[in-house]
């Protein structure tokens, strides 16, 4: 149970594959412009870790270490194979929208860095448990740079939402203020890599003042040492 | 008679940051003067958003980063931003665009790097791109001078305009911006670009009303008068006369070489010079201090790149005007620049050595 607290620690906030790792840019940055987007690529983006880091897992004692790479690609490329025809075939208006986004899921190195740095070490189940909480962890940060970016640029939230779940979610959109003119920088490339950058700028606040609060609680008194470290 | 020893360095600058930027602003004042007779009084509207808005975002985002505040404030730093970015956009557009233009340039472009000194970027420029990529129809409606102008504007119908987009007596902005003849007019630059792109020739599009002598209806006076500010600034000693002349020298050397291989269709050097925002960047702009060259021979460089990259676009490139996106572009190289051009320091290294 306490790994399971780990891996969910890790993932989600500690080691998150978009803020901390800085893994993936190319999709989070791309395909941001709007929530339904983000979340399309999130939980594409999810089900492939989720398989590959399985997969990865359970064949960990059977490749030869000298091949690994290529044997982890093909699982992959494999794997986003089959969630780029699943999105072809259900989810189509989303599937133009994130056009090639979606089989550029093989290159995302968030991907690849888990199979290698966790799945290939580790039993199936902790892998598993990994990849949701990474892929989650991956999703949270589309999500919010979603709809900061939506929000600024459009004024909306969850517009186009049925593309992705079906006619139902067209009630879902909300028009938070109504604009003649888009602010388009918002919602072009560098409007997300100023986004992702007050974010990140947001989670080191977040960090300081948690560590600051946690050594007032200890009411320890850093002290200046030359050899060794304070444990 | 006494004797006082004092250790070096035994000449002062006696001018502070604070002075330095008051008196670019100052000298600005002529060029702000021609921009309200000539293209009416929603410039001064402008200035006055663009300098509270400064003001605010400023204190707000150094209370933020728990610095002083009001010794920021005084240095007139983000007065000058403010100004130079509202003389910049149309002198009509909607409120809101000013307003985030300046708190972008002063949060995201200036404090965010460090404040004053630590900038990569000019911010006025910065966000005149960020307001220009993003609201383009905004940015580019600029109305004719007054004399071309279908209704005369009162200083209510340009608050009216400014922010509700009607005139006082209802007309829309692209209803104001027909010249006398009824037909909507645009920049000097942007019509020839219009014009060139279409087939005609330089002499065709120069019958345009907007044209007046060699160079744009009113802008040739705007520009005149942020020359006349810029050479009070070099005779002051405010700034050096090599980022301007560098400036003028190679888009005057450019525009004329292009103007006698393709007379037809490109426009002659003093057609550029005096049209657009050219002497203001040439003076107030490019010579910022923080984001320019510092080293004598960097800045006859830097101005040089300037001219280069605003005769590139304006003659090949996708914008009318270019000033921005020179001056943003120069900026990039000004480190390297410094690096190439560092002086040599005397009793260091001989010449020779440096070669």
């Amino acid at each position: 149970m306490s790994q399971f607290k780990e891996l969910s620690i890790q993932g989600l906030w500690k080691n998150n594959p978009g803020l901390v790792q800085l893994l993936g840019l190319c999709p989070l940055l791309a395909v941001t412009a709007t929530v339904t987007n983000a979340l399309g690529l999130g939980v594409a983006t999810l089900m492939v870790l989720l398989g590959s880091n399985i997969a990865v897992s359970v064949v960990r004692n059977h490749v030869a270490s000298e091949i690994r790479i290529p044997v982890f690609v093909l699982i992959i490329a494999s794997l986003v194979t089959m969630v780029q025809l699943l999105m072809n075939a259900y989810t189509f208006g989303l599937y133009q929208s994130l056009g090639i986004f979606i089989p550029l899921i093989v290159t995302n190195c968030a991907i690849i860095g888990r199979a290698e740095a966790f799945a290939s070490k580790n039993a199936v189940l902790p892998s598993a448990i990994d990849a949701i909480m990474m892929g989650l962890g991956f999703m949270l940060v589309l999500l919010v740079l979603g709809a900061m970016r939506e929000i600024l640029g459009q004024g909306t939230l969850f517009d186009g939402a049925d593309l992705l779940l079906g006619d139902w979610a067209k009630g879902l959109r909300i028009e938070l203020f109504r604009v003649d003119s888009h602010f388009l920088l918002a919602m072009l490339p560098p409007g997300a890599f100023f986004a992702m950058g007050l974010l990140i700028a947001l989670k080191n606040t977040v960090d300081n003042k948690l560590k600051q609060n946690q050594a007032i609680e200890k009411g320890s008194i850093a002290r200046a040492r030359v050899t060794g470290t304070v444990q | 008679m006494s004797f006082r020893i004092a250790s070096s360095p035994h000449q002062h600058n006696q001018r502070s940051t604070a002075q330095i930027m008051r008196m670019v602003t100052l000298a600005c004042l002529p060029g702000i003067v021609m921009q309200a007779v000539m293209f009416g009084y929603g410039v001064l509207i402008q200035l006055l958003l663009a300098i509270v808005t400064a003001w605010l975002s400023e204190a707000a985002i150094l209370k933020l980063r728990n610095r002083p505040v009001l010794p920021r404030l005084k240095d007139n730093s983000a007065l000058l931003t403010a100004v130079l970015l509202a003389v910049a956009i149309p002198p009509y557009a909607p409120w809101w665009l000013i307003v985030i233009g300046t708190a972008f340039a002063i949060i995201m472009v200036k404090q965010l790097y460090g404040g004053l000194g630590n900038n990569l970027f000019n911010p006025a420029m910065a966000a005149y791109v960020l307001l220009l990529v993003s609201f383009p129809l905004q940015m580019t409606q600029w109305l004719p001078p007054a004399s071309l102008q279908l209704v005369a504007l009162t200083p209510f119908d340009a608050l009216c305009s400014i922010f509700s987009q009607y005139s006082c007596s209802g007309f829309s902005l692209s209803q104001l911006q027909s010249g006398v003849d009824g037909t909507t007019m645009a920049t000097p630059l942007d019509t020839l670009r219009t014009d060139l792109s279409r087939g005609l020739t330089l002499s065709e599009s120069m019958h345009s009303p907007v044209f007046y002598a060699f160079a744009g209806s009113g802008w040739l006076w705007v520009n005149l008068a942020y020359l006349a500010g810029g050479l009070l600034l070099i005779q002051q000693k405010i700034i050096s006369w090599r980022i301007p002349v560098a400036v003028i020298a190679s888009m005057f050397l450019l525009f004329a070489i292009a103007s006698l291989v393709a007379p037809d269709s490109l426009a002659g050097p003093l057609f550029h010079l005096f049209s657009g925002g050219t002497m203001l960047a040439a003076f107030f702009i490019a010579t910022d201090p923080v984001s320019a060259s510092t080293t004598d021979k960097g800045r006859l460089l830097y101005g040089a790149l300037i001219g280069v990259l605003i005769f590139l676009i304006r003659s090949f490139g996708g914008y009318p005007d270019a000033i921005a996106f020179a001056v943003l572009l120069a900026n990039m190289t000004v480190p390297l620049i410094d690096y190439y051009t560092r002086p040599r320091t005397y009793g260091h290294r001989t010449r020779s050595e440096l070669k």
